[in-house]
């Protein structure tokens, strides 16, 4: 018998009774302005936050508060200006100079601060992860309370990568000091708009 | 070798340092604080915790099932399967997996599954070498030690060891000690890893069996910066990682990282569901021991463990003995009780290294009564013959005290006469219970005693 049937076999007969899966629609937070919740919480994870007007704002915020001399990469259209289109057909290791990227989340959650991304806005999977700081355009109204509304949002999607992403990396390895920037970005930037 | 001295023993070592010992134990409690504060914010915590182990009970109960759905949508995604009985058989797949590409070096995420199924000496053996990208595990790889925690690999080292550790291997300045400094020339050195390995492994903290797609969480960012950089990507992870539906997702990694270390979300939770174009990704399913513990019924609910190390931070014993004390992968109050089934020759002290004191079970995310699968251990393994003979010896002896009122009242009326005329002959080296402790003074009468002389009469 091969290993796959033998531990399959073996399950079977060792687990117990079925039990029943409970019902999880009842997580509800009380209302709240999930706005004002998620710039506490992101802030408060070392995130940076920015209420932006229009794309016009954010592109005259990138030019005073990053290196434009350095390669920026975008999968926003408007934003080309300021930012090169990155080709979603090239190696992954071609991004490893990107010091800026930016990039659009549909939703975000205010209760951890997380935004999610796929790999459709991302461009290319690696560019959230490699770049040595990560910006996320983020529209007001695609913030919610919590995972279980995320996950409402996105139980039909078929992505082949995804992820929530909820802050600069980090790490407190070296006695719990916290620092941020441990292999992914060193900063992390939301500009919310209205 | 350290692997052949029992847990006490070993706690003794790191007790010789007691500066280290009270800066050890004061770091746990601090992110066991943070947890606390973390849980307190967050409305229905109870509920949550207690969904989430409902749906692992579920998980428990319909395993066979899950795992078929899962395998079937891992395969409808482009994902290759395979089983592995034990870490031999794991350690081959991964062997396999790398020599038919001709690839002889790869970058690894945290794993506490190929920790212990020893996966870098096995490739190792055959010229494949492996690296650990998260920073706790490289530190700890380099210093050829064991994790000493799942999810803060080398909480027991101080800076300036570190410090030395890279002046060694990477070459820093002697002295450097500046955890952000040294932060950084790991960033830098593990940027070239990420970039030249042509494989990547990563652990897996939730499987969906509903989508065939699996979750990674990290911090640092370590496990997307290796699996999307590769041309061959390798998730392997215990059956017991299976959820049913990805909308569970919302329980689990909302206790995950605010147990762990009291963060409202890790930094990265990375849903893999297919391998961009041009990679290869491979999952491998592993039992060891898992089959066999769900045939345990006072002990299968350990498979419900999310790995939060929730359990370590919050334990007395955990955290005046430090995490290599335990001998195993797993350290703590989960490690004693995952290890005796898998090995209980080998862990029979380790249910036995806890006060019982029960906060390891107010504390786990998944409701495992931790505590009383620890006492249901002590008894499994002295009845097996398995508890140290000093240990069996003393209990036997209790047990006939206690079952004969007569020989109770004479060995509490000789107990307190000692205690009070001769501490001495107890209070001596051969009795271990007097390390670091000492006795109270004994009363002059016991409460039988007392009871007859002052409540019977009126």
């Amino acid at each position: 018998m091969s290993s796959r049937d033998s531990i399959l076999a073996a399950v079977l007969k060792n687990q117990p009774p079925l039990t029943d899966l409970p019902d999880i629609s009842g997580f509800k937070v009380p209302e709240e302005d999930v706005v004002e919740k998620y710039k506490n919480t992101f802030s408060g994870i070392g995130g940076l936050v920015y209420s932006a007007k229009n794309i016009e704002a954010i592109k005259n915020h990138i030019r005073e508060n990053f290196d434009t001399g350095k390669r920026i990469v975008s999968t926003l259209p408007a934003l080309s200006d300021v930012a090169e289109i990155c080709s979603t057909s090239v190696e992954p290791q071609s991004f490893e100079d990107v010091e800026l990227s930016i990039i659009e989340s549909r939703l975000a959650v205010a209760e951890n601060g997380a935004v999610w991304l796929t790999e459709e806005v991302m461009g290319h999977r690696i560019i959230p992860y490699i770049s040595q700081h990560l910006a996320v355009v983020v529209y007001e109204s695609k913030i919610v309370s919590t995972m279980h509304e995320a996950y409402a949002k996105i139980a039909d999607e078929a992505y082949g990568f995804g992820g929530f992403i909820g802050g600069p990396s980090k790490t407190a390895d070296i006695e719990q000091a916290l620092v941020l920037g441990a292999h992914g970005p060193l900063s992390m930037t939301v500009y919310l708009i209205k | 070798m350290k692997g052949t001295q029992d847990h006490a023993t070993l706690a003794e070592v790191f007790n010789r340092d007691e500066d280290r010992v009270d800066w050890h134990d004061g770091a746990l409690w601090w992110i066991r604080q943070k947890r606390d504060r973390s849980a307190n914010l967050t409305p229905q915590w109870e509920e949550l915790r207690e969904a989430a182990s409902a749906i692992k009970s579920n998980v428990i109960s319909n395993l066979h099932d899950y795992l078929l759905q899962f395998e079937d949508n891992l395969k409808k995604n482009g994902v290759k399967v395979y089983w592995a009985a034990d870490a031999e058989e794991h350690n081959q797949i991964v062997y396999k997996i790398l020599s038919d590409k001709n690839i002889n070096q790869m970058v690894k995420s945290k794993s506490m599954l190929t920790e212990e199924c020893h996966l870098n000496e096995y490739l190792a053996d055959r010229g494949i070498d492996v690296i650990n990208s998260d920073l706790g595990e490289y530190i700890q790889q380099i210093d050829n030690e064991p994790p000493s925690h799942i999810v803060l690999p080398c909480i027991h080292k101080k800076k300036e060891e570190i410090g030395e550790l890279f002046h060694e291997h990477l070459g820093t300045e002697k002295g450097l000690s500046d955890p952000t400094l040294l932060t950084r020339v790991a960033r830098n050195h593990l940027r070239n890893v990420f970039m030249t390995r042509r494989a990547a492994l990563t652990g897996v903290n939730f499987a969906v069996a509903e989508t065939g797609e699996y979750v990674v969480c990290t911090n640092e960012g370590n496990a997307d910066m290796g699996a999307h950089l590769c041309e061959v990507q390798i998730a392997s992870m215990g059956l017991e990682k299976i959820i049913p539906e990805r909308k569970h997702l919302g329980v689990f990694l909302r206790l995950l990282a605010r147990s762990a270390i009291g963060q409202p979300i890790t930094i990265y939770s990375s849903h893999f569901r297919k391998p961009r174009p041009g990679q290869e990704m491979h999952l491998i399913l592993v039992d060891k021991g898992r089959s066999e513990l769900l045939a345990r019924p006072d002990f299968r609910d350990s498979l419900k463990c999310i790995k939060c190390g929730s359990c370590m931070n919050t334990c007395p014993v955990y955290r005046k003995s430090g995490g290599l004390s335990y001998h195993n992968t797993i350290s703590g109050p989960i490690g004693a009780i995952l290890a005796p089934n898998l090995d209980m020759k080998k862990h029979a002290d380790l249910p036995f290294a806890s006060t019982l004191c029960g906060s390891c079970s107010n504390v786990c995310p998944v409701k495992i009564p931790i505590h009383e699968q620890l006492y249901k251990w002590r008894q499994v393994i002295v009845k097996e013959g398995y508890s140290a003979s000093r240990k069996t010896f003393s209990m036997k002896a209790m047990a006939l005290t206690l079952s004969s009122p007569e020989i109770y009242n004479t060995a509490g009326k000789t107990g307190r006469w000692i205690l009070n005329h001769a501490p001495f002959a107890i209070n001596n080296k051969f009795n271990p219970w007097y390390k670091q402790r000492d006795m109270p003074d004994s009363p002059e009468q016991s409460f039988g005693e007392w009871y007859s002389k002052n409540v019977k009469k009126s």
